[in-house]
């Protein structure tokens, strides 16, 4: 248990880098890409959790409450919208491959590329 | 290189990589443990600016420097998904055909649609007390509009949703962050500091500059991910041709 | 959440279902396919993000990888689809398709 969190945050990553790099496609490439990057957050707020910490709001608890780490979760919380724009942008460059190739394919567009 | 020894440099390199991340997480500070530094002192640092979630505060206060470059790589890449989706000369658009819908989905779906967008709008304005805010109603206030979509058709959505409108406010919740902490410098004091008064803590006008780079982001945010789905939307359903 | 034991079953447990979801997205070749395992993926981060203490992240996790994400997807697939139709039927000779 001491240690779990961080390791399946290491498998998401690992298993999304397998992914990336054996895609047969380059749209499930950027799904991939997805997923590793979401390896990030469970190591961040995997770090910043407390045994017996609730969250760190102070709206309905008294200061003073042991709470969780909040400054992991602001990392991770931009990022999780500021990634799915980034992604978008992925996507895009993925829809003009298709407009201009007419392939998503990444072996193929190497052999077309010569 | 042939794929069978593109396998095998990346099998090396994941097995490494794989090696040094455990090596790595065995030294870590265990799961759940009782030392966190920063943390503290962030929740120290919140509750003496009258900020209830200390998210929030990290977010536009503590770290509002970092979140304005968060800001402008989401507005960057916003950008650059509408100038790579836009209707180039050679491509023409085609009005697509309307669906029928079930009944009992159209009346669930528009029933839905307005109590997502409160939803959303009391997620952004509350996010200096409880858990939410710009970057987490943003989002939902933009999805809200797409249940349009789903309930009736697209010309439905494209009636109700003027696109241009949501570029600018994009370009205005980034301008309002920006020049929120320009009004920092202007106290004296320097840029995105915290300098209006902190209030009452717990009321919606607590945490002095929070809930104005708040409101800011959730602007930017919702009109981001409709401009981001409207382009997606128009070239999945109606742009049609160019060049081979 | 009082009891600590319950605390950590429920950790322990949407930890291994976030693991399986990333394992099972990669895995499907197909984007369309996917896209759906996507979702149940940002759905079982939002759990996970809840459980850990952190409604904030969960928030933002639910809206943007159960919604717009996989959205984003199956409408890029929508449109290599007809990109790619519209290829083979030009190879062909034949009339455009769809």
């Amino acid at each position: 248990m001491t240690v779990l969190p961080y390791l399946v945050a290491a498998w998401i990553f690992l298993v999304g880098v397998y992914g990336l790099a054996t895609s047969r496609d380059l749209v499930h490439a950027v799904g991939c890409l997805a997923v590793a990057q979401s390896s990030t957050y469970v190591l961040l707020l995997s770090v910043g959790y407390r045994h017996g910490g609730t969250a760190p709001v102070f709206s309905d608890v008294k200061p003073g409450v042991t709470v969780v780490d909040p400054v992991v979760q602001a990392l991770a919380l931009t990022d999780v919208v500021v990634g799915a724009t980034v992604t978008a942008l992925l996507l895009a460059l993925v829809v003009q491959t298709a407009k201009r190739f007419g392939t998503t394919d990444p072996d193929e567009l190497f052999a077309l590329r010569g | 290189m042939s794929r069978r020894a593109r396998l095998c440099v990346l099998a090396a390199g994941l097995l490494a990589t794989a090696a040094l991340l455990v090596a790595a997480v065995l030294r870590v500070p265990s799961f759940g443990g009782p030392w966190h530094p920063y943390g503290d002192r962030a929740v120290e640092a919140a509750l003496r600016r009258n900020t209830a979630n200390t998210v929030s505060a990290v977010n536009f206060d503590q770290r509002a420097f970092d979140t304005l470059g968060e800001e402008s790589i989401l507005f960057a890449s916003v950008l650059g998904t509408v100038v790579l989706l836009r209707r180039t000369e050679d491509e023409r658009t085609s009005e697509p055909r309307p669906v029928s819908v079930p009944a009992t989905m159209r009346r669930y779906g528009i029933a839905a649609l307005p109590v997502t967008l409160l939803v959303g709008l009391y997620v952004i304005a509350h996010g200096q007390l409880s858990p939410g805010g710009g970057f987490q109603g943003g989002v939902v206030v933009a999805t809200a509009f797409h249940l349009l979509y789903v309930a009736i058709d697209y010309p439905a959505l494209k009636r109700v949703r003027a696109v241009g409108l949501y570029e600018i406010g994009d370009a205005l919740g980034e301008a309002a962050y920006v020049l929120t902490g320009v009004g920092g410098l202007l106290a004296g004091a320097a840029y995105l500091a915290n300098v209006l008064p902190y209030g009452t803590f717990n009321t919606l006008a607590s945490g002095g500059t929070v809930p104005l780079l708040n409101a800011a982001v959730g602007v930017e945010v919702a009109s981001a991910v409709v401009v981001l789905l409207a382009r997606f939307l128009s070239q999945a359903l109606e742009i049609e041709g160019g060049r081979e | 959440m009082a009891d600590p034991a319950v605390d950590d079953v429920l950790i322990v447990a949407s930890l291994l279902f976030v693991a399986a979801a990333a394992t099972a997205a990669v895995l499907n070749r197909d984007p369309a396919r996917q896209a759906v395992v996507l979702s149940l993926l940002g759905l079982g981060l939002a759990v996970l993000f809840t459980v850990l203490q952190a409604p904030d992240v969960g928030l933002s996790q639910l809206g943007v990888g159960s919604a717009l994400t996989p959205l984003m997807i199956l409408l890029t697939v929508r449109k290599v689809r007809r990109q790619r139709e519209r290829r083979d039927g030009e190879r062909h000779g034949g009339k455009r398709r769809g």
